[in-house]
């Protein structure tokens, strides 16, 4: 018989070890899913991991889409990291992500047309305010009411959900769009858009602020004492109450900077890449980026290459749909399996594996 | 204009019932795990991979009855691997409920692919004889699939088997204090288990009710949150399984008013009205967890706790 024996500090060994096992099988798994389907699971991995970067016939499209896709997914993950370590829990980062482009979009069609410097600075403040504000509403009533946070964020995102079709068939549609619903185009805006950065580097102002806000991360919860009180507050907190954390404030301040950085990631991808206000412009990444989170260990640093390891399967996904007729919903199971490994592994790093004798019942 | 005169009560009353009988399925079901002492947040998940399997068995074999057989086994089947993850790997519960829902959704996806836009058979409505007949009450309670009664049976066998049973006495003491039932001999794991797979098979069975019933039809994503509602609607239930029906009534209510007021070409634009649902789960668990309403919550000891019997 197996039995499980709690160590007494999680393995820092199997801490690294489990994401990368975890992918590993999950890639596994995943062949076993595409031939289920009918596909060569061989080609499909390939497609999906090593095609995007080194095949010289996509490469020169899918690299780029590398640092967009990755860009948003670290952005939010980085802030969710934060709360997850201290027990938070924002799952509603998809809803602080639409308002923060709303209210981004916002600013740039108010100004419309007129060229100011300060306009794409405006909507970097809209946006994060947007998204501080959406998450701004679980934090309040999870402090004075003691409403669980993590069902009234994810409710808000149908809300958030619903506004966003209503802005995009109503306020904000485009006057000279001839009745099709979705907004002007911000990226044609010269003095609202989020260009490329560099020419076919994919990175923009959203990638540049991703990097910014993971070394912010990184002090704030490793050498900063509200990072100590993050993570008393999440393993110990009747602990953390007698060191002098107050709850409240840590819900407030978590709560807030992820859905922050939620709403930059929605403002930047909304002035760049997805281009205007439309009915399906949040396509999922601030669910995906909760597994990017976990994939990262809830460390800034992993949760940079679990970024680029996630926009790495939506490219590849993307691609493996196109040339092998993939459907496109196998990607999302893909990343459920992934955080299920990822979940399932995490035994190895909090327990010792012992064989035990069958008289130890 | 306002049109409030096409609005009939009594149709409205009856579809309520139906509106309802999704959510108050995954609740109850939800409301024995959390009895249990365990949170599982993949009831969104569950309610449809439910939907689908239910949907894709009921197509294909022509009978509704077997879409919603196997719309139960297909939600406990998944739930196993929420079951696996938190019992038997330890794994953060909250994190393995999302992992269930994300999975969830993709899955469905999946599987669902060929049945877009194709019609599932047909559940016959229940004849009560002269019953159906009634004026009035009738419509509103006689004349449904069997589905709805079902779950309002459902609900009484979970009320009994919670209150007057050997069998729910262990669950709930597991619930409420696992080292003690532990130490008296119960099982926790085993127990915790079979509540996840009943969890499962009801939110199967809610899903598949949307898929078959309801709709009827298949589309990705189609149960919209209903998981989430559910979940809310046992923390407004005070975990009481007939304040469970209470409160899927209103629920039911609330989405059929809003439907029947966006028919009437109310003033407000469609999707405002479409977010009310989700605005008043808000509303109820703000007035449920605050203040004096909270004492009387009486959420089960060890919810959400990981229990590891050490030696």
């Amino acid at each position: 018989m197996l039995r499980l024996e709690k160590r007494p500090q999680p393995s820092a060994a199997w801490g690294w070890a489990t994401p990368v096992l975890a992918v590993a099988l999950t890639m596994v798994a995943g062949g076993i899913l595409f031939a289920a389907l009918g596909k060569d699971p061989f080609a499909a991995i390939k497609m999906i991991f090593w095609d995007p970067l080194f095949n010289p016939q996509f490469a020169s499209y899918s690299r780029p889409q590398l640092l967009v896709k990755a860009g948003p997914l670290i952005l939010i993950a980085v802030g969710l990291a934060i709360g997850f370590r201290a027990g938070i829990w924002n799952i509603g980062a998809e809803g602080q992500y639409i308002i923060g482009a709303l209210c981004g979009a916002a600013v740039a069609l108010a100004f419309f047309p007129s060229p100011g410097w300060y306009i794409f600075p405006l909507m970097v403040l809209a946006g994060a305010f947007g998204g501080w504000a959406w998450a701004m509403i679980p934090a309040i009533l999870k402090t004075r009411f003691n409403t669980n946070e993590i069902l009234v964020s994810l409710l808000l995102v149908y809300v958030a959900e619903k506004i966003l079709a209503a802005m995009a068939t109503g306020r904000m549609r485009n006057p000279d769009g001839a009745g099709f619903p979705g907004s002007r185009n911000i990226a044609q805006y010269p003095a609202a858009s989020n260009p490329e950065l560099i020419a076919n580097s994919g990175m923009h102002w959203g990638v540049v602020t991703a990097f910014i806000a993971v070394i912010f991360a990184y002090i704030l919860l490793h050498k900063h004492i509200l990072g100590y009180q993050v993570q008393l507050a999440g393993q110990a907190p009747r602990a953390a109450r007698f060191a002098g954390v107050a709850p409240a404030r840590l819900v407030v301040l978590c709560l807030g900077l992820s859905g922050a950085l939620a709403g930059l990631a929605g403002l930047f991808e909304v002035a760049g890449p997805a281009r205007m206000i439309s009915i399906d412009f949040n396509v999922g990444y601030g669910f995906t980026a909760i597994i990017v989170a976990f994939l990262g260990r809830l460390h800034p640093v992993g949760i940079v290459l679990a970024g680029l390891l996630m926009a790495l399967t939506y490219i590849g996904g993307e691609l493996a749909q196109f040339m092998l007729g993939l459907p496109s919903a196998s990607i999302q199971v893909f990343q459920g399996m992934l955080l299920f490994f990822l979940l399932a592994f995490d035994v190895l790093s909090n327990y010792r594996i012992r064989f035990a004798r069958a008289e130890a019942a | 204009m306002i049109d409030l005169s096409s609005i009939n009560p009594v149709v409205l009353a009856a579809a309520l019932m139906v509106a309802a009988t999704p959510i108050l399925l995954a609740a109850i079901g939800e409301l024995v795990v959390e009895k249990a002492g365990v949170l599982n947040l993949g009831v969104e998940g569950m309610m449809i991979t439910g939907a689908v399997t239910g949907f894709a068995v009921a197509v294909m074999t022509r009978d509704p009855y077997l879409g919603l057989l196997a719309a139960a086994v297909g939600g406990a089947t998944i739930s196993l691997i929420f079951a696996v993850l938190t019992q038997v790997m330890m794994a953060n519960q909250v994190a393995s409920g999302l992992a269930l829902t994300l999975f969830g959704l993709g899955f469905s996806a999946l599987l669902g692919q060929g049945f877009v836009g194709v019609s599932p058979p047909r559940t016959p409505r229940l004849d009560f004889g002269w019953l159906t007949e009634l004026p009035v009450i009738g419509p509103i309670l006689f004349r449904h699939d069997p589905m709805v009664y079902v779950s309002l049976i459902l609900v009484a066998a979970v009320w009994y088997f919670l209150n007057y049973s050997r069998g729910g006495r262990i669950l709930r003491a597991v619930g409420e204090n696992h080292e003690a039932a532990h130490a008296l001999g119960y099982n926790v794991r085993r127990v915790r288990i079979l509540a996840i797979a009943f969890g499962g098979a009801c939110a199967g069975l809610g899903g598949a009710y949307l898929s078959l019933i309801r709709v009827p039809q298949w589309t990705e994503g189609m149960t919209a949150g209903a998981g989430w509602i559910a979940l809310a609607l046992v923390v407004f239930s005070s975990w009481r399984p007939w304040r469970v029906v209470l409160g899927a009534y209103l629920f039911g209510g609330i989405i059929v008013l809003q439907l029947n007021l966006q028919a009437a070409g109310f003033r407000i634009p469609v999707e405002y009205l479409a977010m009310s649902p989700y605005l008043v789960t808000i509303l109820v668990l703000v007035v449920m967890s605050s203040g004096r309403a909270r004492k009387t919550l009486a959420a089960p000891g060890s919810l959400g706790r990981p229990f590891h019997a050490s030696g």
